[in-house]
């Protein structure tokens, strides 16, 4: 049996020291009426079949074309280290760091995680990370919730869709409101922002740059925020990070993000990891496992999971959340990857990303029957206007092994006629050069 | 020495891709970042140094024995990464589906599909959602949709009860979901008291949460009672899939009267922990709470899958996409290696190695509850506390040093001095009685000299780490 | 004089005021104390009310109001000295202060004695 060491001595042995007659019998306890009723699984298979039965289900997905998609989740580099590291299986076969000294390794790559987190977004605290960046925003919304004891949640246009249903999906359960703000263009209405922002507001949720790539200035609105008492809580992209202006520096309250894109395969959507950072002074609603640096009994430098008394296994139904795991080997593995790069490394990818994203949108905005939509400027990703649907030059395009991005039409059936670009430092002159090219022909 | 200590200005451990174009960057000074951020600077040896002399300070399965209660340890087949390190599958875009693409990725979504039928098969369910991204999240997600059956039934509904040995993520979810808890303690077997049950049991209640066998490692015979008590309230059954090791291939929570379920792919299934996570927690149900299943679902039509349409009953979407994909496509990796039969032994060698366990050392320790347990055992250090002012802490500490790592300590909270044990069917003889020596060696050196064990551990990194400073002292960040 | 409740809260009135703190036991039970948060100064709290909590290393217990009155003043110093409850839980390690709104409550608390005879049944 694979995995199961226990030879047939071993069975009979260990069944004599427990005074049963067989292995049937340690299941006595359970009525006969309450066994299973069906258990149709198929034979087990060696790994070579297992191999190859599943790498031929892999062989019908016909993904192998550039990618110029985006919308939170980036084709970006992954460099060897980052796999060599966190597949060691010190790492990865290793528990929850509860019993901290026999788990040094992990704790200190999590408080170099939060380090490293802290300095990158320039704020007080961070935990050890969450599951996701939609899942993390609508935790920082219930957190501003909690913190300020209010009741209504104002949510930008600008915020990924698919982290907006996450939004509205926690926090409707709960009786809280959700208002979503609407935009004419691609960028926010700040007007109508500020109108709606009063004191009943707990916090105000908006993302930089936006789903739709525009990078903006929020200061107008953050001091607004702050002048009722209200939280400002954003979503940012880590890599733009490198380049743009950081949510410590806005004086936003509460940031999440995503951590796809620092060192994680794209995957189909995850596993991937959620950031949250905060004040310092809100530290103590912040859900999720906190690494904290101390002592031991000779003095030396040790860590541990900290404050643990915000979280389930000790407050139970007074818990700042009900998280339980983090998404630790996807954190180390930004660790790992934000060490790699370091200081001048990271602002080179960032730029990278910005400029060469610039030549492809010059391109695009030659081309007569195409017109670029973000009013303000972006960092990687942008909209066009097709003069046909978007989902039809995806679809042609897709046939020469070019993902050309995302159908707008698909968030908002009234835009389907524009597509969202992403470039990566991946994409290549030549790549961009091949989009504008096989683009032309389509249309 | 942190990566920050070992930074040297001028070093950098990755070669980016060239700059192959010539444009400007677009932002005015408002818009751009005022410093660079203060990330260290390292080559990629200093890197690979540093992150592999962290990774030897960690206990691993790989290396050590975890009989941790309530975790199931068992062993990573290595077969689970090299299935994972295929591009076809780690390299595809979630965002295919917004486009809806779906024949773009039949072999991804193939996966989802036969992975929630072999789920279906073992619980007895009659529908999955692979998308709850951990354990506690499928807690939170089945009780959304409890939740969303009694709105949609008009039932006025306002407690969850779970047991007083119940794991803190279930009342944690309760809360979460707006729901006030009612505990109800456990009687001299370990199981849920029925008749404080019957008691507090009303219209009002929404939900039931179990554990089963519960956390004791206790199976409660009068499981099917309950069940029908809360269904003649209208109040559902929800499963927590935590201790599913112990029964797999021999009870399954549909059969017996559950309605919603959530597994642990990493504690049943074997995907790896990961020192914390990623871990997957995909939810069950019955075919009259299918309406209510959050986004995104598979479906198979004329020969392909695609995206099912949801309903507008559905409680909305609880992660991005499918959750942690690569988790369940490990998952699944171990499904098919083991098959029926590797899977109906799961239960039978892991119930095996517990009782032997038990039975070991029921000498030395308290036995709260002296019966044949399941996949865990529950030990007790009261005694050696009240007598030799030893703690089951201090057992955990002793542990250490022999490269064992220590067993649930303080959990579930009904016992005193709690040590709670799962070895897991993973683990061999040899292993075991080894793990049961140090032990017995424990409990005699409590009884000549209990207070060595303030000094350990003595062989590791660290010893005794001063937690109280932690807190109080907050230093989370080098910054 | 001082008194108690079941959850382990102590009152010490004088003329109108209760200071109201959490006794020894309740104390040696939670061990190093980390985190005390108090009710803030103004809120009308009813008897059995919840009133704050005390967060330690290893667990957090929620304190509930002894009396009924309005939160006149709370004890600064454990912001930053939060150990000050575990070594004097009943002198400087007092948690706020009450404007009582009933002074008739006092009768139904435990004196000291009462209250070691409860502990002893515990």
């Amino acid at each position: 049996m694979p995995y199961t060491p226990h030879t047939k001595e071993d069975i009979s042995s260990m069944l004599e020291i427990i005074g049963l007659e067989d292995e049937d019998a340690l299941f006595d306890s359970i009525p006969k009426e309450l066994r299973v009723k069906s258990f149709a699984l198929p034979e087990g298979l060696s790994e070579f079949e297992v191999f190859e039965a599943l790498k031929d289900t892999g062989k019908k997905n016909k993904t192998d074309k550039t990618l110029f998609i985006g919308g939170g989740y980036y084709d970006h580099v992954v460099p060897s280290a980052v796999d060599a590291l966190s597949m060691r299986s010190e790492f990865y076969t290793a528990y929850t760091p509860y019993q901290a000294e026999a788990s040094q390794g992990t704790l200190q790559a999590l408080y170099e995680y939060q380090s490293l987190i802290c300095r990158l977004f320039e704020m007080d605290v961070t935990n050890a990370s969450m599951y996701d960046g939609g899942t993390a925003l609508a935790e920082a919304a219930l957190m501003a919730i909690r913190i300020r004891k209010r009741d209504k949640v104002i949510v930008d246009s600008g915020v990924n869709p698919v982290y907006k249903t996450i939004l509205k999906t926690y926090l409707k359960i709960r009786g809280f409101e959700v208002e979503e703000i609407n935009s004419e263009s691609f960028e926010t209405d700040k007007n109508e922002v500020l109108s709606k922002i009063d004191e009943q507001t707990a916090c105000f949720i908006f993302q930089n740059p936006n789903f739709f790539g525009s990078v903006q200035d929020f200061s107008d609105i953050i001091e607004k925020l702050h002048s009722v008492k209200a939280l400002a809580v954003g979503s940012f992209y880590p890599v733009s990070l490198g380049l743009l202006k950081t949510p410590g520096a806005m004086g936003v309250d509460i940031a999440t993000a995503d951590g796809q894109s620092l060192g994680n395969y794209l995957g189909f959507g995850g596993p991937s990891f959620g950031i949250m950072v905060t004040k310092k002074e809100f530290i103590r609603q912040i859900p999720g496992r906190i690494v904290g640096k101390t002592v031991d009994k000779e003095n030396k430098e040790a860590f541990v999971l900290t404050l643990q008394a915000r979280e389930q296994h000790i407050r139970r139904q007074k818990a700042t959340s009900n998280i339980c795991s983090n998404q630790n080997l996807m954190a180390l593995r930004a660790t790992i990857f934000l060490s790699l790069l370091g200081k001048d490394g990271f602002k080179e990818l960032s730029t990278l990303n910005h400029l060469k994203t610039n030549y492809l949108k010059d391109e695009l905005s030659k081309i007569d029957n195409i017109t670029i939509k973000n009013l303000t400027p972006t960092f990687n990703e942008f909209v066009i206007k097709l003069p046909k649907k978007a989902s039809k030059v995806i679809e042609q395009m897709s046939k020469s092994d070019i993902y050309a991005g995302i159908d707008v039409g698909k968030t908002d059936k009234n835009l389907d006629k524009f597509l969202l670009v992403a470039v990566t430092e991946k994409r290549t002159k030549k790549q961009m050069d091949r989009f504008v090219k096989v683009l032309k022909e389509v249309l | 020495m942190s990566v920050f200590d070992n930074s040297k200005k001028g070093r950098k451990g990755v070669k980016l891709p060239r700059l192959d174009v010539d444009t400007k960057i677009e932002f005015s000074n408002k818009l751009l970042r005022e410093n660079k951020a203060e990330l260290p600077e390292l080559s990629e040896l200093d890197v690979v140094r540093h992150f592999t002399r962290l990774s030897s300070k960690n206990f691993s399965i790989d290396k050590n024995f975890y009989p941790l209660g309530s975790c199931t340890m068992k062993y990573n087949p290595k077969i689970e990464e090299k299935v994972a390190s295929l591009e076809s599958f780690n390299t595809v875009h979630p965002h295919l589906i917004l486009n809806d693409l779906s024949e773009d990725i039949q072999g991804s979504l193939e996966i989802i599909s036969k992975s929630e039928e072999l789920f279906c098969e073992m619980t007895g369910m009659d529908a999955f959602t692979l998308t709850p991204q951990a354990g506690a999240h499928g807690e939170m997600t089945g009780i959304m949709l409890i939740h969303a059956y009694h709105q949609n039934k008009g039932n006025k509904k306002r407690y969850v009860i779970v047991p007083d040995s119940s794991h803190g993520t279930n009342p944690a979810t309760a809360s979460m979901v707006g729901y006030e808890v009612i505990t109800i303690k456990s009687d001299k077997s370990g199981d849920m008291n029925i008749n404080e049950f019957k008691e507090k049991m009303s219209d009002e209640v929404a939900a039931v949460m179990l554990t089963v066998p519960n956390t004791l490692g206790i199976f409660n015979p009068n499981i099917k009672e309950i069940c029908d008590i809360a269904h003649s309230y209208d109040a559902l059954m929800y499963y927590d899939g935590a201790n599913l090791n112990a029964i797999l291939g021999v009870v399954r929570p549909g059969d017996i009267g559950f309605d919603v379920t959530h597994l642990n792919l990493h504690k049943t299934f074997a995907t790896p922990h990961g020192g914390g996570g990623p871990g997957s927690g995909p939810v069950g149900v019955k075919e009259f709470l299918k309406p209510f299943l959050p986004n995104l679902q598979v479906e198979k039509k004329d020969g392909k899958y695609g995206f099912k349409k949801v309903s507008e009953q559905s409680i909305g979407r609880i992660s991005p996409f499918f959750g942690n994909y690569m988790v369940t496509l490990r998952a699944l990796v171990y499904i098919l290696i083991l098959g029926k039969e590797g899977l109906m032994n799961v239960s039978k060698k892991a119930v095996l190695n517990a009782n032997y366990i038990r039975v070991k050392l029921k000498e030395y320790y308290d036995m709260p509850y002296d019966m044949p347990c399941m996949h865990e055992c529950v030990l007790s250090a009261a005694s050696l506390l009240k007598e030799h002012k030893v703690r089951a802490l201090d057992i955990a500490k002793y542990l250490l040093d022999f490269g064992l790592h220590a067993p649930t300590i303080y959990f579930p909270l009904i016992v005193k001095e709690a040590i709670m044990i799962e070895p897991t069917e993973t683990e061999n003889k040899e292993d075991i009685d080894y793990f049961c020596k140090k032990m017995v060696d424990a409990v005699t050196l409590a009884k000549q000299n209990p207070k060595v064990f303030h000094d350990l551990p003595k062989t590791l990194p660290v010893s005794r780490p001063d937690e109280t400073k932690a807190a109080r002292e907050l230093d989370i960040c080098q910054c | 004089m001082r008194k108690y409740t079941k959850d382990h809260e102590w009152a010490l009135v004088e003329d109108d005021i209760a200071m109201v703190g959490i006794s020894e036991h309740a104390v040696e039970e939670l061990g190093d104390i980390t985190f005390i948060e108090a009710p803030e100064i103004g809120a009308t709290l009813s008897k059995g009310d919840s009133a704050g909590f005390v967060e330690s290393v290893k667990a957090a217990s929620d304190i509930y109001a002894p009396l009924s009155g309005e939160v006149t003043e709370v004890n600064t110093r454990l912001e930053n000295e939060p150990e000050t409850v575990n070594t004097e839980p009943l002198g400087e390690g007092w948690i706020y202060k009450m404007k009582l709104s009933d002074i008739g409550e006092l009768d139904d608390l435990m004196s000291e004695e009462d209250y070691q005879k409860f502990l002893s049944t515990l």
